[in-house]
């Protein structure tokens, strides 16, 4: 129990930091570029929503440090990200609505493929040393060495072009109208496979890697051994014992990839003109777009924090040392 | 990050042999080079050091020079192609190293310093500052980096090759300081801690020079890790068209590339070679944190052949934790099996 | 035998309680646990002479040690080196802290973890020497004074061990340069804990021997700190033995384990195999009765901690902690228990 409310507390204080710090950035932009934009769109928008830009950037010089941070949290907690100045006059919480679920989906299955399929395939490559599975390891390195942006531009000239069954780029059929018909959800499909694919053979070998390398020292560990006297299967104690017990710092360790999972995204998604919030996030930087950037980051921070939060209750689930009381 | 459970290496104990000499001194480091992954690691780090120095000497054509030849494929004259205005890409490659080298290795530095401080630290020291250390670490760790340093190098004026670096140091040194502190904290147990205590050692000698010399390994792997990290960052910042990185820089190729429609026109020789670059500098650098991983922990090292075979001809598969016995089939009537 | 040698170091009431973290809902009561690891030792340590402090593991011996040696702050109670009391902040390091470690010097239980696996012996020795400011001035007389060292553990010819890691010495070679450590000091106490247990029992002779030679030679004061009491008695002047962080029995060697008086460390001496009592004990321990585990130490037993487990336990024992009395004719081999109250005469 001591556990949860350690890791709970742990994600709140993160939480109000990555608050804190999305609250500093724009003010450390030299040159006051917000206050431009603002007074040249003017007669444009209404008051209320010069109002809400004022909160976020700090525009009002008349009022303390202080003032502005709290009024900023005010807002924030009002669900009021600003206006967006690329996609204007939509606000950057719509904007987000939009694009957050296909990223949501693209690295919420590959993360998960790519854990599982690096893991297992590890779990063998741990057990069987010497094996043709050790013969993977210097690929699957030298394909994580590569950038995935590079791979997705590979794969696009690759397996796209006219004709074939894979498209190049984009979420869906352009002129399909987004719902839940099956036209489109296999539009969205196919779409997907090739970013999909991307991201998981990118990052297989990282998980691969870490989990031979635990295997290998868990096999040597005397309760295996003890397993094996018992009488029973290579199966049962490959899995239930070495396996387990192996995974473990993968587990707590997934929160901490999934960092990192994430600025890959971003880049396969330009690449591939996905659109999901990397994409957005591209997009926002060359048009300067600062709302809609603010607005990003701090989304995709509490995303991460969740996920990591997520990991930590598996972890707990797995780990009967965590629930020890006392 | 292929860091590994670490541990001292324990080996066997040598009987004192009165005819060793000093050398035996240089005996760790020596079977860490003799070790093949490193020393191949080593060599292509080497050359393509090399190559960050010399490269603006070594290359055939002026990579920002325009000229006729309008993408070529890979030619004797252009080994890499050439661009769409004419500019040889190999030299674009050769001159672009040195951009790629410095600005990986000099975040690597500066986020592995800041991580051995805070790390050691708040390892070896106990109480509410170094509580308050390890919170801090924590929440670097968990901010995504790739979307904090697009915002923060956006943000900075004048972005240079410095500038991007030290963004890139100082938001990624979180994962050594972690990895750090938990070894600290297990040594600092050790007992030679505190007979270096009871000797009368000042804190500051211990940390330095008890606890520091047996993390080595880690600080090794730490930086080398935190190297491949910096290069793929800076890489993608270049990619995406963050202004301010040095002068072909790899990224900025592929920047070019991209804008230019390479892929639909069919020049391939624009991105390929570069991502093999790219691939050969990841790969070198993770050749040597694989040697170190061997290096401090003996059983990861390959296992050589898995199947031997028995002087009667019969095959016995190897496995860690197990002595293979073979039943002797002239005996086995005696026996009895 | 009443010898009256010099006193170096002497410990009285000496008491260490470790606070227990909270967890979980405990965080909201206010009661602070602690772990007494050690309470109220009085010790001794005389010039020229061992003293033995035996206990099982968990009964605070180590902890006292690393009192004596000033490694953690003592809760409360009294260390006096040559009668001058030392500072609780003493524990904290600085100058106070290496002067006292000038005299009081310690030797760890495992000799491998007690020596930095990547630094050779000549630098544990020359860092020694340097703090204390023996090391001289330049090359040579370093050399002679880290050669002079090393022959005083019977390590010759030093130059074979000198440029060694510690892995490459065997347990007993290293246990030798811990204890070179310790006297480059030039110190005139040394506490041992357990310094051959992690040993090889045929090696284990060879290092107490040079410990009571150099005994003798430096006129050392020493704290040898064992669970085995039949090497208490070969090697020890004096035997206390503690239990549960209070000291219950003490006395010279042979009288403490010849005629032990307090039923725990009868149980010790029953379990200790002597080739001098193969017949069995003639007290009449009942061999059945001497089971069990120490206490909890955050919640210790009421009145004497050993009452648990003690076959003779008396209603008193439960609720009265029994003061030291005198047992048999001697005035120096006192136990803490309430068998031996006696309405003085």
């Amino acid at each position: 129990m001591s556990y949860f409310l350690r890791r709970l507390a742990f994600y709140v204080f993160t939480a109000w930091a990555a608050l804190t710090i999305n609250f500093f950035i724009p003010r450390l932009i030299p040159g006051d570029p917000v206050s431009a934009l603002v007074n040249g769109m003017r007669g444009q928008i209404d008051p209320a929503q010069i109002q809400s830009l004022t909160v976020l950037f700090g525009l009002d010089k008349k009022q303390s440090m202080w003032e502005q941070y709290t009024s900023y949290l005010a807002q924030l907690a009002r669900g009021d990200l600003g206006i967006s100045f690329g996609n204007f006059p939509l606000p950057v919480s719509e904007v987000l609505t939009q694009a957050l679920p296909w990223t949501l989906l693209l690295i919420g299955v590959t993360t998960v493929l790519s854990f599982l399929l690096g893991t297992l395939l590890g779990v063998f490559a741990g057990w069987w040393r010497g094996s043709w599975i050790d013969g993977l390891l210097p690929a699957t390195t030298f394909l994580s060495s590569i950038p995935y942006f590079w791979l997705g531009l590979i794969a696009v000239a690759l397996f796209t072009g006219v004709g074939s069954f894979l498209p190049a780029s984009g979420g869906y059929e352009p002129g399909l109208v987004p719902g839940w018909s099956g036209e489109f959800i296999d539009s969205a499909l196919r779409h997907s496979l090739l970013p999909a694919a991307t991201i998981i053979v990118a990052s297989v070998g990282g998980w691969l890697l870490a989990m031979r390398n635990m295997m290998v020292t868990v096999t040597a560990e005397d309760y295996i051994t003890v397993a094996h006297a018992k009488g029973l299967s290579e199966r049962r104690v490959m899995m239930n014992y070495a396996a387990r017990n192996a995974l473990l710092p993968s587990v707590s360790g997934f929160g901490m990839a999934l960092g990192l999972v994430v600025g890959g995204t971003f880049l396969v998604e330009y690449v591939f003109s996905y659109p999901g919030i990397g994409l957005q996030m591209l997009d926002a930087i060359a048009k300067h777009d600062y709302p809609l950037i603010q607005g990003i980051f701090l989304v995709v921070t509490l995303a991460v924090l969740a996920a990591n939060f997520l990991a930590d209750l598996a972890y707990m689930a797995l780990d009967p040392r965590t629930r020890k009381e006392g | 990050m292929a860091i590994t459970g670490v541990g001292i290496t324990t080996p066997n104990v040598a009987p004192a042999d009165p005819a060793q000499t000093a050398t035996r001194r240089r005996h760790g480091l020596h079977r860490l080079l003799v070790n093949g992954k490193v020393t191949s690691g080593l060599v292509m780090l080497g050359v393509l050091t090399l190559i960050a120095v010399f490269g603006q000497a070594l290359a055939p054509f002026d990579p920002s020079k325009r000229s006729s030849d309008i993408l070529q494929s890979p030619s004797l004259k252009h080994w890499f192609g050439t661009t769409h205005i004419g500019q040889d890409i190999f030299s674009q490659v050769l001159v672009g190293t040195r951009s790629v080298m410095f600005v990986g290795f000099t975040a690597g530095l500066v986020a592995t310093i800041i991580g051995v401080v805070i790390g050691v630290t708040s390892g070896y020291l106990s109480g509410s500052a170094a509580e308050g250390l390890s919170a801090i670490s924590n929440v670097f760790i968990v901010i995504p980096a790739l979307p904090l340093i697009i915002i923060i190098t956006n943000v900075v004026p004048n972005s240079g090759d410095w500038t991007i670096a030290l963004v890139i140091g100082f938001t990624s040194w979180a994962w050594g300081a972690r990895l750090l502190r938990a070894q600290t904290l297990s040594l600092r147990r050790r007992d030679f801690v505190e007979a270096a205590r009871a000797t009368g050692e000042s804190t500051w000698r211990i940390i330095g020079f008890e606890i520091l010399p047996n993390l080595t390994a880690i600080i090794a792997s730490s930086f080398i890790g935190t190297v491949m990290f910096a290069v793929a960052t800076e890489i993608a910042l270049a990619f995406v068209g963050i202004s301010g990185i040095s002068e072909w820089n790899w990224g900025e190729i592929l920047f070019w590339a991209q804008g230019q429609q390479a892929l639909p026109q069919g020049a391939w020789w624009w991105f390929v070679p570069v991502g093999l670059c790219i691939a050969l500098l990841g790969t070198a650098l993770s050749l040597v944190n694989f040697g170190i991983d061997e290096f401090v922990n003996p059983r990861l090292r390959a296992s050589g052949q898995s199947t031997v075979k028995a002087s009667d001809g019969s095959r016995v598969r190897m496995k860690v934790g197990f002595t293979p016995v073979l039943a002797d089939p002239s005996r086995s009537k005696e026996i009895g099996i | 035998m009443t010898v009256t040698t010099e006193v170096v170091l002497a410990a009285e009431g000496l008491t260490k309680h470790f606070p227990v973290r909270k967890r979980g809902r405990e965080l909201l009561s206010r009661t602070n646990h602690v772990v007494h690891a050690v309470d109220d030792v009085d010790l001794v340590l005389r010039r020229g002479w061992v003293t033995a402090l035996v206990g099982e593991s968990g009964s605070g011996k180590s902890t006292v040690a690393r009192l004596l040696a000033q490694l953690y702050p003592r809760t409360s109670g009294d260390i006096r080196l040559h009668g001058e009391s030392a500072a609780v902040s003493t524990a904290r390091g600085g100058r106070r802290f290496r002067e006292y470690s000038r005299k009081v010097q310690m030797i760890f239980q495992d000799p491998f973890a007690s020596l930095n696996p990547v630094h050779t012996v000549r630098y544990h020795l020359t860092r020694a020497l340097r703090i204390h400011g023996r090391a001289g001035k330049g090359k040579q007389e370093l050399h002679s004074a880290l050669a002079e060292l090393l022959g005083r553990v019977q390590l010759t010819p030093a130059e074979s061990y000198l440029d060694k890691y510690p892995h490459e010495l065997s347990g007993g070679q290293r246990q030798r340069v811990a204890i070179a450590r310790a006297l480059a000091a030039d110190p005139e106490a040394l506490l041992a804990d357990e310094p051959v247990s992690m040993l090889d029992v045929s090696i284990r002779l060879g290092v107490l021997n040079l410990l009571r030679n150099l005994k003798e030679r430096l006129n050392l004061a020493i704290l040898y700190i064992t669970h085995d009491i039949a090497s208490a008695r070969y090697f020890a002047d004096d035997t206390l033995v503690m239990y549960a962080g209070r000291m219950v029995e003490g006395g010279d060697s042979e009288t403490v384990t010849q005629h032990p008086a307090h039923p725990y460390t009868r149980l010790l001496v029953d379990s200790a195999p002597d080739p001098d009592r193969i017949t069995g004990s003639a007290q009449g321990l009942v061999q059945e009765e001497g089971v069990g585990e120490p206490p909890s130490l955050i919640t210790p037993p009421d009145g004497c901690r050993f009452h648990p487990r003690c076959p003779f336990v008396m209603d008193k024992c439960r609720t009265a902690l029994p003061p030291r009395f005198d047992v048999g004719d001697t005035e120096t081999h006192w136990a803490a228990c309430w068998l031996f109250e006696e309405a003085k005469a």
